[in-house]
């Protein structure tokens, strides 16, 4: 086990090309989940908004 | 068939028929991606010169097809929205860019990886190389003209212009390391003849280059829903989505 991670001397050429690769695929599946967050809260706003004024 | 293409144009449904979508091709996706990692990582044998540091390749490589074939996309759909005024068009269109962009810089920053221990320098301005920072300015290009124009419709006939134009950029670099003598090695899978990979390494790269191309479709329906929410946001339907339970 100790060797897979040690990649034969370069562990940390390997490791940060996937840690990375995780980073940008992460932050790919989270900046539309938040931006949906945040549309549907700026659309529910609006919607209580023009209740109100009825 | 002409009318779920039909049923497609329509903002409405693509939003439904997307989020339909999305959970069953995030699955397979992460289905492809276990499976490609293990025989990445774990089954293949580690290179007879390169040791165990070519297993960079299984991201670096599925992630520079995927800049390549994003950019094809982006400006196919950029051309459709151009001649049809479809408007899904204009949003794939737009919402491909960001993804092009995040997967060229990976291939730029995994390549600068492998680049250090094996050819003894993170860059090196070749013609590959070169070409594919050209890539991810283009990318950011049209990513800043999007948002520096207001109204979403000029928006998106600029951009695609643009994208049109650097679709130029595209066979340069594929051919880059034909027509060059660079630093970058050669193709050894899409050569006509037989690859000259070891089929034990083929597979895991192939199952990682679906992995990415099921990603790519995964997040280009979650960021076209939020683009035509927000362009549809007067509509009857995105009112009562809004207005009900969600």
């Amino acid at each position: 086990m100790g060797e897979f991670f040690h990649m034969g001397g370069y562990a940390f050429y390997v490791w940060t090309s996937y840690g990375l690769t995780l980073i940008v695929l992460l932050a790919n599946l989270l900046a539309p989940l938040r931006q949906r967050r945040k549309i549907l809260a700026d659309l529910a706003r609006r919607d209580r908004r023009e209740r109100n004024m009825k | 068939m002409w009318r779920f293409f039909h049923k497609m144009g329509s903002p409405k449904h693509f939003y439904r028929i997307a989020g339909a979508w999305i959970p069953w091709l995030t699955m397979i996706c992460a289905g492809f991606m276990l499976v490609g990692l293990y025989q990445g990582l774990w089954v293949a044998p580690a290179d007879y010169q390169q040791g165990e540091s070519y297993r960079i390749m299984f991201v670096h490589v599925p992630a520079a097809w995927m800049s390549l074939f994003i950019y094809v996309v982006m400006a196919g759909a950029g051309a459709i929205g151009l001649i049809w005024h479809m408007k899904l068009a204009e949003v794939i269109a737009i919402s491909s860019a960001h993804i092009g962009a995040s997967f060229t810089f990976l291939a730029l920053v995994t390549g600068s990886i492998w680049g250090k221990p094996m050819w003894g320098t993170w860059w090196v301005w070749d013609a590959r190389l070169t070409s594919e920072l050209i890539l991810l300015f283009l990318y950011l290009g049209v990513i800043a003209l999007h948002n520096a124009v207001e109204d979403k419709r000029t928006a998106a006939r600029a951009t695609s212009i643009l994208a049109i134009v650097g679709v130029v950029n595209i066979p340069i670099i594929h051919y880059s390391v034909e027509w060059w003598n660079t630093l970058h090695q050669g193709p050894t899978v899409t050569k006509f003849d037989a690859p000259s990979i070891d089929v034990r390494m083929l597979i895991p790269l192939l199952l990682m280059a679906v992995a990415f191309k099921l990603f790519y479709a995964v997040v280009v329906l979650m960021r076209a829903r939020c683009e035509i929410l927000q362009r549809e946001r007067n509509t009857q339907w995105v009112r009562q989505l809004a207005g009900g339970s969600y």
